[in-house]
């Protein structure tokens, strides 16, 4: 039976798994310790309980658990490893290499070390999204100290070529950071198969809850380390001060558990509902997909429907589907998504896209639906469109004057 | 955000979509906004040139449900209207009936913008000077 609204905003967070919150409740009410409690029960089974999830975590991506910093979220780890980089290797250098399609907890903490005195390049992508490897060797200089490029894009699913990136940064001595967010969980990531020293990720988008999550820091080969930006107690091993958030970080683990058991099922799955997904709704007119398509997440869409906005298409059926838009209207800024700008797409091109991300939890009867309610909203919205009639009329929009804003 | 009542029925079931002859000469096209910024408005009037009263008036928009609904208000609105008349359309007017949220209101800019384009194109048509208005605010 279908059930209403569907949720197919999985790239801004996912809901939690059942699973999860049954390891979790425990962790709030019975056992409530403080992990750094040392003298009794209480802090004991926290730390055993924070202990076993941080194996937990770390088997997902292949790392050793000593390699888990716990954080409050991918935010954090972002800050953490980019600013903690730039102090801790000041006496290398200060030059970062990042790019234009990054996560804004990326890019503005790459701003802030710009104000510190840092160099910052942003690289710019290929109309794939994908970063142009001789162009980022030609980017590094003596004064390099890492490279920070995501695993995967959370507008377009874009996956970076990761090892051949930690490859070129290996050869010149430079550090991998990578915000793999929307990767960890959904597909096979693994710190030493992909040569990545630091990488930041978080529960909520791996059907775990909110609040938590994780900078994995390389120990060996070669040992990194990072600048402490929290203050006070000393945990995880210095670099993050404050009180372990217990029930979060139990969750998390179960959730990267679940993950690494269920990925390859879930997987062959979810992408077969996105290609039908995709492939239906690129019956329209003029619909494009934006990003590559070869290498992408198996879950996420993100399509263009030229000649109609995003919000408003959005408006057609928001209230019995959760999408979101490229489109800016959305937000006060008026400015579409930089993502999607930065791959070459016009302004009109990225007013008119909708980014679906599915989830383990999406059924066949819901892509189904979206499909219908999607190509039916297009069509009349394409009808009450100026531009499509236009375009239908063989119009060059580019020449006409629009009015400036 | 949430949309008003009224923006959802206007969405839904909006008012004189279509497109008017914008050869003849008794018909005024506005056309506004810009693909880029993700709104374009365009809308139509016909005029009686006896009478100056508005007979039909038609509108196609390519924008958020806002912007749709206050180009299909404004359509209604135009219709039995005299010209004159019809230049007294304030924005702030389509706001209020509409309920607007502050970050709508450059989508009823746009609505009036649109009337007064299509009102200056169909004097310029019909051998009138054209009105000067002072720069729209919003945008
Ligand atoms: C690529 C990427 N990095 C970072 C974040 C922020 O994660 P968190 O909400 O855990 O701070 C997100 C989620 O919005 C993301 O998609
Ligand atoms: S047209 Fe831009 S928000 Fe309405």
């Amino acid at each position: 039976m279908l059930k209403l609204p569907i949720y197919l905003d999985n790239n801004a967070t996912t809901p939690m798994d059942p699973r999860v919150l049954e390891a979790m409740t425990p962790y709030f009410l019975n056992h409530f310790g403080n992990a750094a409690s040392r003298n009794h029960s209480f802090g004991w089974q926290a730390e055993e309980a924070v202990d076993y999830a941080r194996e937990q975590v770390a088997k997902l991506i292949g790392a050793d658990p000593k390699e888990i910093i716990f954080t409050s979220g991918a935010t954090e780890a972002d800050n953490l490893a980019l600013k903690g980089v730039f102090e801790m290797y000041a006496s290398k250098g200060n030059h970062i290499i990042t790019a234009t399609t990054e996560h804004k907890a990326v890019l503005d903490s790459c701003k802030h070390i710009e104000k510190m005195g840092g160099e910052v390049t942003y690289m710019s992508v290929t109309a794939e999204g994908l970063i142009d490897l001789a162009e980022l060797e030609a980017t590094i200089k003596p004064t390099t100290i890492a490279i920070a490029i995501m695993y995967a894009n959370n507008e377009t699913g874009t996956v970076m070529p990761m090892k051949e990136i930690s490859a070129i940064a290996r050869k010149h001595g430079v550090l991998v950071f990578t915000d793999a967010t929307q990767a960890v969980g959904k597909i096979p990531v693994d710190v030493n198969k992909d040569g990545i020293d630091l990488m930041a990720f978080t529960a909520h988008k791996m059907y775990g809850p909110k609040g938590v999550g994780a900078l994995y820091v390389r120990r060996k080969n070669p040992r990194v380390k990072v600048t402490a930006q929290m203050d006070g107690g000393g945990h995880e091993r210095g670099m993050r001060s404050g009180t372990l958030n217990v029930p979060g970080i139990v969750g998390f683990g179960k959730a990267c558990e679940i993950c690494m058991m269920e990925m390859e099922s879930d997987t062959a799955r979810i992408s077969k509902l996105r290609d039908k997904l995709e492939v239906a709704l690129l019956q329209l007119e003029e619909a494009y997909v934006n990003g590559s398509r070869t290498s992408r997440l198996p879950h996420v869409a993100n399509i263009s429907f030229k000649h109609v906005e995003g919000e408003g298409l959005l408006m057609g059926f928001n209230k019995n589907i959760a999408l979101s838009s490229g489109s800016a209207c959305t937000s006060a800024s008026l400015e579409p998504s930089y993502v999607l700008k930065a791959l070459g797409l016009g302004d009109d091109l990225a007013h008119s896209s909708l980014r679906f991300g599915l989830s383990r939890f999406t059924t066949e009867e819901e892509i189904d639906y979206t499909i219908k309610a999607i190509s039916e909203t297009v069509l009349k919205l394409r009808e009450m469109s100026p531009l499509w009639e236009m375009y239908k009329e063989g119009i060059d929009l580019n020449s006409i004057q629009w009015a400036a804003h | 955000m949430a949309y008003s009542e009224k923006v959802i029925d206007h969405y839904q079931n909006p008012k004189n979509v279509g497109t008017l002859d914008k050869s003849s000469k008794n018909v005024g096209t506005g056309l506004v906004g810009a693909p880029e910024c993700g709104d374009v408005m365009r809308l139509q009037i016909e005029v009686n040139s006896e009478t100056g009263m508005i007979t039909d008036a038609k509108f196609k928009t390519f924008g958020c449900g806002s912007a749709i609904a206050s180009s299909s208000l404004a359509t209604e609105w135009l219709k039995g209207k005299s010209v004159d008349e019809a230049l007294k359309i304030d924005n702030m007017t389509i706001v209020e009936e509409l309920n607007l949220p502050p970050v709508k209101i450059h989508c009823s800019v746009l609505a009036e913008d649109a009337i007064k384009a299509a009102i200056n194109d169909y004097r310029e048509k019909n051998g009138l000077e054209k009105i000067t208005f002072a720069e729209s605010v919003v945008h």
